[in-house]
């Protein structure tokens, strides 16, 4: 091979090479913090919500006149949302997963305030909880219509319920050694009020997409005496977009001591709760995109100064004997060299910039698999880039050598 | 002699339009990506009120749980407890001292035809628009008396007036909300600090509120905040008085104090307040009372998003990445002329004027790219503000002020040059005796 010759040739004009070498080492740096921070960001957004996104809608209703009762408005409203054609179910509750705002509670495996709690997310629901946001339940059973409280405030009465379904994420967290035996177990919130477990769910996610527990969720059998509320609404497959307007204007029309807003689908609060996730994405794939083709575009130029500037000692070495493909793998090889020196250094500059980032943003760190790929990605844009340039001056005719000289 | 440079430059330019081009192109691209997020960075880290900024204090107390802090490590909770808000608001050891807290009121148009909407309001006292300077367009502020008898008077934003009274003059007008009828005190005039650095615990770049009315009256009416309520401590009954007592955080504390010993003297202050309520069994935690500025504050809160951040250095990098790429090439340029510049040494060419030559024809290129960044840079912002449209505070992110400009322009000029100079300090350093040898 012609390492050595070639080596000795680009040691004679360092700067250039070492510049090239240089920018793919920072593109390369870049390439690979980007690629995982878009997996990172992948991953979070492809966690499922556990209810039917597809569909569900929710809005609210905002009691307003001092002579509004939400109690008998809220009945009345459920009524005839079940009823609606097209309906398949509809409760009244605080939040929706993904929705950004809500309420959360801890829990504790023994009463008193000394023991730690366990943050869990609130979802006020009434027997028809399950079967509207169309969630999983694996063990346990459902509320009965009678254990649903009535809750009042100004009546001071009891707080919370006696029973709870929670999700399997979070039977893991209060429960580490027996996730699988919740049901039954009393566990206390509010310090040392119990409560007893007669559920679990597979899956329900929390309003807060960025919260470590995420996962952690409770259904809490409780109607909520208050003026304004949210109604959530499953439709039957395919009926969502039509029913939405009806139901607003039937809400609308039952009742004028309140105003609707916020009808919003379930899709809508996904996109737009991973709205700067998937925005962060796009920006990083435009920025690798554009870095990687400028790389490239700069190899391809400097390549064919570098063909342009030596075509009488390409025509030398081919009037010796040397054949086209020789001329060909000189070049390649030459790129191969400095892709190299370039992609070992951005090795090394990509975690240097990771542990950066993992320390000043929390960042997860990347993935070992994650350099040997940029490192292929850059070794392949580089012999691609070279590949024009090299194949032009295997057309350098070894005559030019003797015309100059 | 310059325009006889620059007349070879451009030839020379011509003579390559392709990896002129690139090189154009590579050096708007770096400046237009890092101008994009260096604007965004700056107006997010931007200061909300900076004539006022070093005077206004956010208060902190530590009152929370004792068996664990608001926010690890050991940091206080970012609100106050209505007990407390409203015993430091009473003490008025400040110079002045505002309480307020986000809620949200439904408005009755008395006309036909307009249906009743929905509005966000602010409940606090009458040095909230003094002590944050909010212009107003027509009337004034509510005065202390309206605070202290619960008065129902009201000071409308600019839309809400146009919305409500064409924007006409509505002082001493009534408005109804939620079946109470205020009376019209004024009306602000535009205003929109960025970030919203006196409520940042919802949305930092969110919209102002819509209206504003008495803390006493939101009280009195048993409004509850629409904004975060954290609680760490069980509130034992479920009536609105019990929530008044509660340990629960929900409202936002300012103070305003000029100069340090000020600040020392109110914080001395609240150690001491707290030391009383400790004594009432209160305060189970440490003496952990915080007060900072505006910025500070910014600065402990992270208004500017991490994604921001981590954007402005891969930005950065990106420039440097550009930078190098025409580096690279035109040093490959101008060295595959080192016959042509040789022989003009040789013929009597000094040094400088090799340098000249090749920095017009260079700094050419970086102007030209440089320009070509700016719009890039707007073109970027244009494709943030699509990106992120659904955020209603975007378009104020993406605007383009005139020292981002003159950023962007400085930025370009010092890319341009920084780009130009080592190809052409090489070509100087070109022996007229190498190059003639080969010729």
């Amino acid at each position: 091979m012609e390492i050595g010759p070639i080596w000795r040739a680009m040691s004679r004009n360092k700067t250039s090479y070492l510049l090239i070498a240089m920018q793919i080492a920072v593109t390369m740096a870049i390439m690979v913090n980007a690629f995982s921070i878009i997996q990172e960001r992948s991953r979070m957004m492809a966690r499922p919500s556990g209810v039917d996104e597809d569909n569900i809608f929710y809005l609210s209703s905002i009691g307003f006149l001092p002579e509004f009762d939400g109690r008998s408005a809220s009945e009345e409203d459920l009524d005839a949302l079940r009823r609606f054609p097209g309906v398949a179910n509809a409760i009244m509750t605080n939040t929706v997963p993904l929705q950004g705002g809500g309420w959360s509670q801890g829990l504790r495996t023994e009463p008193g305030e000394e023991i730690e709690s366990i943050g869990v997310a609130v979802y006020f629901v009434d027997e028809h909880g399950i079967d509207t946001f169309d969630v999983n339940l694996t063990q346990g059973r459902n509320f009965a219509p009678t254990e649903i409280m009535m809750f009042d405030p100004d009546a001071n009465g009891a707080r919370w319920p006696d029973k709870i379904i929670i999700t399997q994420a979070m039977a893991e967290a209060l429960f580490p050694d027996s996730p699988n035996d919740a049901i039954g177990r009393t566990v206390y919130i509010e310090d040392d009020l119990p409560i007893t477990i007669i559920g679990v769910l597979q899956r329900m996610q929390a309003a807060w997409k960025e919260w470590s527990g995420v996962e952690r969720a409770m259904l809490v059998p409780m109607k909520r005496k208050q003026n304004s509320f949210r109604y959530v609404i499953r439709a039957e497959p395919g009926y969502r977009d039509e029913l939405m307007p009806q139901i607003e204007k039937m809400l609308a029309e039952k009742n004028t001591g309140r105003i609707i807003r916020g009808m919003t689908t379930m899709t809508e609060t996904r996109e737009r709760s991973y709205l700067e996730d998937s925005a962060m994405i796009k920006l990083l794939v435009f920025i690798v995109g554009v870095l990687t083709a400028i790389t490239g575009l700069g190899i391809v130029g400097l390549a064919s100064f570098s063909v342009a500037r030596r075509s009488k000692q390409i025509g030398v070495r081919r009037a010796l004997g040397a054949t086209r493909p020789a001329i060909l793998r000189y070049f390649m090889l030459e790129n191969f060299l400095i892709s190299s020196v370039g992609v070992v250094g951005g090795a090394l500059l990509a975690v240097g910039l990771n542990v950066w980032m993992v320390h000043a943003f929390d960042l997860t760190p990347i993935a070992w698999y994650v350099i040997p790929t940029a490192m292929l990605i850059l070794w392949l844009v580089g012999q691609l880039a070279v590949f024009g340039p090299a194949r032009r001056a295997t057309l350098v005719s070894p005559a030019v050598a003797t015309r100059a000289v | 002699m310059i325009s006889y440079y620059a007349k070879l430059g451009l030839l020379s330019i011509r003579q390559n339009p392709v990896l002129s081009a690139l090189m154009v192109a590579a050096i708007a691209t770096g400046i237009g990506a890092c101008m994009t997020i260096v604007n965004i960075d700056y107006v997010m880290s931007g200061n909300p009120i900076p004539h006022r900024s070093s005077l206004l204090y956010h208060v902190q107390l530590d009152s929370w749980d004792p068996y664990e802090a608001a926010e690890e490590p050991n940091e206080p909770p970012d609100q106050v407890t209505y007990l407390d808000g409203t015993a430091l608001l009473k003490a008025g050891k400040a110079r002045r001292q505002v309480l307020s807290y986000r809620t949200g009121r439904v408005i009755q148009p008395d006309g036909d035809g307009q249906l009743p909407f929905q509005v966000s309001s602010r409940s606090t006292s009458a040095d909230f628009f003094s002590m944050f300077d909010v212009p107003f367009l027509y009337g004034s502020a509510w005065d202390k008396a309206a605070d202290d008898s619960a008065a129902y008077v009201v000071v409308l934003g600019r839309e809400v007036n146009e919305q409500l009274f064409g924007g006409q003059d509505p002082v001493g007008r009534n408005v109804v909300m939620n079946g109470d009828t205020y009376r019209v005190t004024g009306v602000l005039d535009n205003w929109q600090p960025t970030p919203k650095f006196y409520d940042v615990s919802n949305q930092s770049f969110g919209e102002v509120e819509e209206v504003y009315f008495p803390l006493s009256v939101s009280i009195a009416e048993e409004l509850s905040s629409s904004g975060n309520t954290n609680c760490w401590k069980p509130v034992p009954e479920t009536t609105w008085q019990a929530f008044l007592n509660s340990e629960c955080v929900w409202m936002q504390l300012w103070v305003e104090l000029h100069g340090e010993t000020e600040r020392s003297d109110y914080l001395a202050y609240l150690d001491a307040y707290v030391e009383s309520q400790k004594a009432i069994g209160r305060f189970p935690r440490p003496l952990n009372n915080r007060l900072y500025n505006v910025m500070e504050w910014m600065q402990n809160q992270e208004v500017v998003e991490s994604d921001v951040k981590v954007l402005l250095g891969l930005a950065v990098l990106f420039l440097v990445v550009c930078l190098l790429n025409t580096i690279g090439l035109l040093l490959a340029k101008i060295m595959r002329r080192a016959g042509d510049i040789g022989l003009r040494r040789a013929l009597g060419a000094s040094r400088n004027a090799v340098f000249a030559q090749y920095i017009v024809e260079a700094g050419l290129i970086g102007i030209v790219g440089g320009v070509a960044g700016i719009g890039m840079t707007m073109l970027g912002l244009q494709g943030i503000r699509i990106l992120y449209g659904e955020f209603d505070f975007i378009d104020r992110l993406v605007h383009l002020d005139w020292i981002m400009m003159s950023t962007a322009i400085i930025l370009a000029i010092v890319s341009a040059l920084a780009a130009a100079l080592y190809p052409t300090w090489r070509a100087c350093g070109i022996h007229p005796a190498s190059q003639l040898k080969s010729l």
